[in-house]
């Protein structure tokens, strides 16, 4: 009986389970909370795109990111530059933090969410593990700051722009998409559907 | 209100005896720990939460303190030495006439923090005591909230960036500085501070304003 009932994560409030059509949202009659939105194919929609991002983010870290030429000099840093900017002079941590928030967290995300879903995407049983690695990409969602670092490029060069002439890198358009792509897949997801079926498939 | 109306036919999860899971939503029997299909811990209120949430929010507004008064940003031209402090990069960048990026640098490192410090004192407290703002308004400004505090760390991005091009070979040289630390740490203790709310308090205290 209890499998019936949903509780809303937000306020609490039971729901009955119904059959939502592809495309609708169910909304919690409380606090208007997004319960459920299936979509069709969104598991394979979801997995694609996450794999596309975690090539997306491997060409953002090894190419070149910016560069700067002023007076016959030439300066070019890629994203693990920035990330190392703070190893010097005891702020070593710091480093760490910057490498965790732009790159290792939305990685790492990537790969457990492709991990957990992939193989309900092809209609296999999920992998083992597949529970814990989708917990974790969603416990970590916040911390996963790329689209943040996007824009903080946009701000560092209009504050070099008087120094020097910038120019983009490859990188930064591999960096840009990747942010687009990671919108979209966050689009498709739904996650009290994704647990559900992650549930049903296990068991089965 | 047809909003507050509604809200008496409500039949919660602990109402009916049983225990929601806040991170997929499948609903337990009351003598259940964890969640058979997510495994998250459960609870029907985290109740030790405020307490978390208090320490997080004072942790991160005590880290803000040094984050202004030190410079962010040490910059040298040609032997000439320059300290700036966040609120300093901001007045700097209007000088240069870039308003829409001074805007977005003082919102982002200003307005955002201390906005988020009121804001999540103001939830803290409503948790307590029955106020007069209605549960939707508590839930926007819970999500609002939720949502905006990662953005704050656009100025240590910032930092990273200038310091990884302007290197000693070059015309300048920008190392960070030490308020760079307790920035980012400010904006992650806020960030777990606002993650340990527990939205479902928000609602049982709104249900206490109605009846």
């Amino acid at each position: 009986m209890v499998d019936d009932l949903i509780a809303c994560p937000t306020c609490d409030a039971l729901h009955h389970i119904t059959d939502v059509p592809a495309g609708a949202r169910a909304r919690c009659s409380r606090c208007h909370t997004v319960l459920m939105t299936p979509r069709k194919g969104a598991m394979t929609q979801i997995v694609m795109l996450a794999a596309t991002a975690a090539v997306l983010m491997v060409a953002a870290i090894f190419f070149p990111f910016l560069q700067l030429h002023a007076g016959g000099l030439s300066r070019q840093s890629s994203v693990l530059g920035a990330v190392m900017a703070f190893s010097e002079g005891g702020m070593l941590p710091l480093s760490v933090a910057v490498a965790l928030l732009i790159v290792i967290l939305p990685l790492g995300r990537l790969l457990a969410i492709t991990y957990a879903l992939a193989p309900m995407a092809l209609g296999w049983h999920p992998a083992r593990h597949a529970i814990r690695a989708f917990r974790w990409a969603e416990a970590t969602k916040p911390w996963a700051m790329a689209e943040i670092f996007i824009i903080g490029v946009a701000v560092a060069l209009v504050k070099v722009a008087g120094l020097a002439t910038v120019t983009l890198g490859p990188a930064f358009w591999a960096f840009a998409a990747l942010v687009l792509v990671t919108v979209l897949k966050d689009n498709f997801m739904c996650r009290l559907t994704i647990w559900k079926t992650l549930e049903e498939r296990t068991r089965s | 209100m047809e909003n507050a109306r509604r809200t008496h036919a409500v039949l919660t999860a602990r109402r009916a005896g049983l225990i929601g899971c806040t991170r997929c939503g499948r609903v337990h029997l009351a003598d259940e720990h964890h969640c058979r299909r997510c495994g998250s811990a459960l609870s029907s209120r985290d109740v030790g939460s405020l307490q978390r949430v208090w320490a997080w929010l004072i942790a991160g507004m005590i880290a803000y303190i040094p984050a202004n008064v030190y410079p962010m940003l040490l910059t040298q031209t040609f032997g000439k030495r320059q300290e700036n402090t966040i609120v300093g990069g901001a007045i700097e960048l209007l000088d240069h006439g870039s308003w829409g990026v001074a805007l977005i640098v003082f919102t982002a490192s200003v307005l955002i923090p201390i906005g988020k410090f009121i804001a999540i004192a103001y939830l803290a407290i409503s948790m307590r005591t029955a106020v007069t703002i209605r549960g939707h308004g508590r839930q926007h400004l819970y999500e609002v909230v939720e949502f905006i505090g990662r953005w704050s760390m656009i100025d240590v991005f910032v930092v990273a960036i200038l310091a990884a091009l302007v290197r000693f070979d070059f015309v300048a040289t920008i190392n960070p500085g030490i308020a760079a630390v307790s920035f980012a740490l400010s904006v992650a203790f806020t960030m777990i501070s606002a993650q340990n709310i527990d939205p479902r308090l928000l609602w049982d205290a709104y249900e206490a304003d109605d009846t």
